[in-house]
């Protein structure tokens, strides 16, 4: 054994990365596996939850249950106008703010920024019960813009802009000025299209946090009217409902599918998104 | 004079531009954050009656409280569980899909693919891995002749159910950290490595390793939010059962505010939550901030 | 919009026009009709499985038909914890509901909260006295404080005993005979275990969920009550609440009955259609589910005895909410008097398996005929002589939490039944007396 190591050093060196390569592959097909099951058992009857037979009867029932048993075409139609008010939102006032903070000598800005920069830690799902009370003091219980409204003024999305901001040379700006630009338009013209992809990786990010959110919206939720997927899902699926698990399955695969078939679509954007938005 | 006039308005115009976000962060971050420090001494008013001070007693009764204790020692297993453990697999998953690999692409979809799903759905999927006698797990387990454990039942085994669940959620998002990490050392390192002979374990340890350092710091605290932060999968999974036994911080809050219609005891939780942030935050701003001088 | 609302005008639109054609000559009356529409909102739980929120739709779809003036927006919000959060958020919001159906027990903290008022404050004739009168005394328990009535029992349950015929007759039991005694259960169990070769459970008493009411049947059956009626005090570690703990843990511990560690209640009726036990302890209110999905033999019995019969009863009543204007109290009333008159109690029981709420219920030909067809079907209500009123104290979250933390530490071995109970003890006495300091 020793001697065929040392005699064929080619061959090691392609034999070691292919013990690497198993092992890779074999962590993959464990991460990706609940997921694989999760759509096995939403398209099988519930009989075959854990028995597992290639010729199992294909079946769209279990979607058809979730469907007429919650109201799922509410959930999503709540959860999408969230996602895109609270997006829309962000952009506007992390734009305006970013902006002041990269150009404008607001007096204590240094301190300013450091306060946005508490907001990172201090986050709306730690304030829950005071937050709440601001909310239904603001009337905004069971709307969609109470579940938002918290995360629109984002020290992230302030952060992110500010430091792309910063990056964009002045003498662009000062050409605009000596086209009559005021600082409306500079922002509009220069500081915006320049900070696009900034834009398009914080707003993937937010995407995905706010579809994903869930305690939260539980708190200031009430009714169908504006419970999102995320909460929808979760008293749908409660144990205490006895759902069969198949039917949890399609609702689960449901309430994903949007986001998953994003990502599966857009895979490299939404990792250089992450990537960009978490690196800072 | 028209220059410093030019400044002010400079000063004014910004200022406005702040306003939004500023009375956004006030109503829904400074606000709360003082409100929640002013409640934590004062009892509940019930049946209608106001709320009455009483100094440090809500305090008082935390420090009295074994089920409080036990939370916060959960949530600090539940921390050292889930950290280390997903830090070093995602380490290790960066490796694996920076290397040549067959079929890279899939692999990396397949390690970052948890991290878009929601807490919710995650719970849901790993629920029915977990459950007793008609889980997947203990129906494989019993397939093997082994008998089945009580994975979210037994409060010997629930945290660590939890966390493992976790640990998937969260590797394939700190893999990307270290994916672009990687690809940012420059190859003439592994090249020059490579002349001098030093072995592939060696080169790890001495020089990848060390030049990650900021990006694992970096993780690390954005591990640690999430370990206070998030607690969705405990609705699914536990609600923060059996007996506690994972029972979490912020679940805990949520428990006594919304259930127990204890705002105030909740509150005086969510002090002690703001003070391990506060930690948090003052790690980061000192000591990742001076190594990766982003500003 | 949400499209169940927009649904609900639509519906009553048109049924307006229909009202105004077919009495064309009495336009006053097709305008009052338009004008007196009165909103109610209410939220409701479902604790078990099965589609019942479908059940609730179809009814309130069928008011609204009868009623025209009255339109109500049934809102599901999960189970009864979750549903008594949302109401209480609603209340804190300025938007509290007209009426909601909440954990019979929550009154307390429905009290405390000052949310609710009493059914006598609304009640004017001598014929709505009667009708409160008219519902068994043994769900009213939990309604009642202070000779005042404030929760109008709808979808009520007991504890029973579901038992696998098969599975008795595989292990050579009498399928037909449920065990009637605490030992009794103990070697059936063991029996069937034994015989199926570890294949199959004796007995699942869940422990998630509703731990504390499970543990108060066994308490009652050995002659113990777990609290006093004004709510104010607990027992939780009198000698017999110990030994009834001991005998729960037993059947693991001892007789190998029963799986170690916490037994959800979620996925309970799972394992029993499944069967992985021969036997469990679960609401009536699975009743329905399970028949309809057992592909074996089974029978529904009393739960055993040890010095008497027993279970709480448990489940949710109506409530009338602070705030509600004269009118939408009317109709609240209008609504909780239809959905708990004796024929539609009948269908709810026979479609769901919670209990008929009143004798008259079970006196209509629907209930007498499925009673006759399906014997199992009168279990609870049998069982409710022997009934007690459940766990219910003020801040009854945080007592009854202490008791379900007892029951799961001391079933998952982590404490002695003496220690836990113990240790319960001292919790909810810190949680009343923080209540009563504030009072």
């Amino acid at each position: 054994m020793n001697q065929a190591i040392s005699t064929h050093r080619g061959r090691l060196a392609w034999r070691v990365p292919s013990l690497e390569t198993t092992a890779a592959w074999l962590l993959a097909i464990v991460w990706i596996f609940p997921l694989v099951y999760a759509v096995w058992a939403a398209f099988h009857p519930p009989a075959y939850m854990v028995r597992f037979d290639l010729l199992a009867p294909l079946t769209l029932d279990n979607f058809s249950d979730a469907w007429v048993q919650a109201p799922f075409a509410r959930y999503y139609l709540n959860t999408f106008l969230l996602v895109t008010g609270v997006v829309l939102a962000q952009f506007v006032v992390c734009t305006l703010a970013g902006f002041a903070f990269a150009r404008f000598p607001v007096p204590g800005r240094d301190v300013l920024f450091m306060l946005v920069l508490i907001q990172l830690f201090v986050f709306p799902e730690v304030l829950i019960v005071e937050n709440y009370r601001i909310a239904s003091g603001l009337g905004l219980v069971d709307t969609i813009t109470g579940i938002g409204l918290p995360y629109v003024a984002s020290a992230f999305g302030i952060f992110l802009l500010r430091q792309t901001f910063k990056t964009i040379p002045r003498e662009l700006e000062e050409a605009a000025r000596v086209e009559g630009c005021g600082w409306m338009a500079i922002l509009l013209k220069v500081y915006v299209p320049l900070a696009k992809p900034t834009y398009l990786a914080y707003g993937l990010v937010s995407i995905s946090h706010h579809w994903n959110n869930f305690l939260w919206p539980l708190v200031v939720t009430n009714s169908v009217d504006s419970r999102p997927l995320t909460v929808g899902l979760g008293i749908f699926s409660a144990p205490e409902t006895g759902v069969n698990w198949a039917t949890v399955s399609a609702a689960t695969l449901l309430s994903i599918a949007p986001l998953l078939v994003a990502f599966l679509l857009f895979q490299r954007q939404f990792v250089q998104s992450f990537l960009r938005a978490g690196i800072r | 004079m028209l220059i410093h006039n030019a400044d002010r308005r400079m000063q004014i115009y910004g200022a406005l531009l702040l306003l939004p976000a500023a009375v956004l962060l006030g109503t829904f971050a400074y606000l709360p954050t003082v409100a929640t420090l002013i409640n934590s001494f004062f009892l509940p008013g019930f049946r209608g009656a106001p709320p009455e001070f009483v100094g440090l007693e809500n305090y008082a009764m935390l420090v009295e409280d074994a089920t409080f204790w036990k939370v916060a020692r959960n949530n600090l297993l539940y921390a050292l569980g889930t950290i280390p453990t997903s830090i070093a697999l995602a380490l290790g998953m960066a490796l694996f899909v920076n290397a040549r690999l067959p079929g890279r692409g899939l692999v990396r979809m397949a390690y970052f693919t948890p991290t878009i799903l929601p807490m919710i759905a995650a719970a849901n999927i790993w629920m029915f891995f977990y459950a007793p006698q008609i889980g997947l797990f203990n129906k494989l387990l019993g397939a093997l002749g082994l008998s089945g454990v009580n994975w979210l039942g037994d409060p010997g085994v629930a945290l660590t159910s939890v966390i493992v669940m976790t640990v998937w959620k969260e590797a394939g998002f700190f893999m990307i950290f270290y994916l672009a990490a990687l690809q940012s050392i420059p190859p003439e390192l592994k090249e020059a490595s490579d002349l001098e002979g030093t072995s592939r374990w060696s080169f790890f340890w001495r020089v990848t390793f060390p030049l990650l350092m900021p990006t694992t710091l970096f993780v690390l605290i954005n591990a640690l939010i999430n370990a206070v932060r998030v607690v969705d999968h405990l609705f699914i999974l536990t609600k923060g059962g059996p007996n506690n036994a994972t029972n979490l911080l912020l679940y805990y809050v949520y428990e006594n505010a919304f259930s127990f219609f204890d705002r105030t005891y909740a509150a005086t939780i969510t002090v002690v939550i703001l003070l391990v942030l506060a930690v948090v935050a003052t790690l980061k701003f000192t000591v990742l901030d001076r190594r990766t001088h982003y500003q | 919009m949400n499209a169940r609302f927009s649904l609900v005008l639509g519906k009553l639109s048109k049924a307006n026009r229909v009202g105004a054609a077919t009495v064309a000559g009495l336009l006053a009356a097709g305008s009052l009709n338009a004008q007196a529409q009165t909103e109610l909102t209410m939220y409701y739980p479902v604790a078990v499985g099965g589609a019942l929120t479908d059940v609730i739709d179809g009814l309130v779809a069928e008011f609204e038909n009868e009623h025209p003036d009255i339109s109500v927006n049934a809102i599901y919000a999960g189970n009864y914890d979750d549903t008594r959060v949302r109401a209480m958020s609603a209340i804190e919001a300025g938007e509290a509901p007209q009426l909601s159906v909440l954990f019979s027990i929550d009154l307390f903290d429905l009290l405390e909260q000052d949310a609710i008022i009493a059914f006598d404050e609304v009640i004017e004739t001598d014929e709505e006295r009667e009708w409160l009168d008219s519902f068994y005394p043994g769900l009213m328990e939990n309604g009642r404080i202070d000779g005042q009535t404030y929760g109008i029992p709808f979808q009520r349950s007991t504890i029973v005993l579901y038992w696998n015929k098969d599975a008795f007759e595989a292990a050579g039991l009498d399928p037909e005979t449920p065990p009637e005694t605490w030992e009794e259960m103990a070697e059936m169990a063991a029996a069937v275990r034994e015989a199926s070769g570890g294949e199959q459970w004796g007995v699942m008493v869940p422990s998630t969920g509703y731990p504390y009411w499970m543990f108060q049947a066994f308490a009652f059956q050995n002659g113990h009550r777990l609290m006093n009626e004004e709510g104010t005090e607990v027992y939780f570690d009198d000698p017999a609440a110990i030994e009834a703990l001991e005998y729960w843990v037993s059947l693991a511990e001892e007789h190998e009955a029963m799986p170690d560690g916490a037994i959800e209640w979620g996925t309970l009726r799972q394992n029993f259609l499944e069967e992985s036990t021969a036997m469990m302890w679960h609401s009536t209110g699975n009743l329905t589910a399970v028949r309809n999905e057992a592909s074996f033999d089974f029978g529904v019995a009393m739960l055993p005895m040890k010095e008497q019969r027993g279970s709480p009863t448990g489940g949710g009543n109506f409530y009338l909410f602070k705030g509600a204007s004269e009118e939408e109290l009317h109709a609240a009333m209008t609504f909780i008097r239809w959905m708990t008159d004796p024929e539609r109690a009948a269908a709810w029981s026979i479609e769901t398996g919670y209990m008929g709420v009143s004798p008259a219920a079970y006196e209509t030909e629907a209930l007498r005929n499925y009673v006759e067809e399906f014997p199992p079907a009168a279990v609870a209500r049998d069982q409710l002589e022997h009934a007690t009123a459940e766990l219910a104290t003020y801040q009854g979250g945080r007592v009854r939490r202490a008791l379900d933390n007892a029951v799961q530490a001391a079933l998952t071995g982590q404490m002695s039944p003496e220690e836990a109970l113990k240790q319960a003890q001292a919790e909810a006495d810190a949680a009343l007396r923080r209540y009563a300091r504030s009072r």
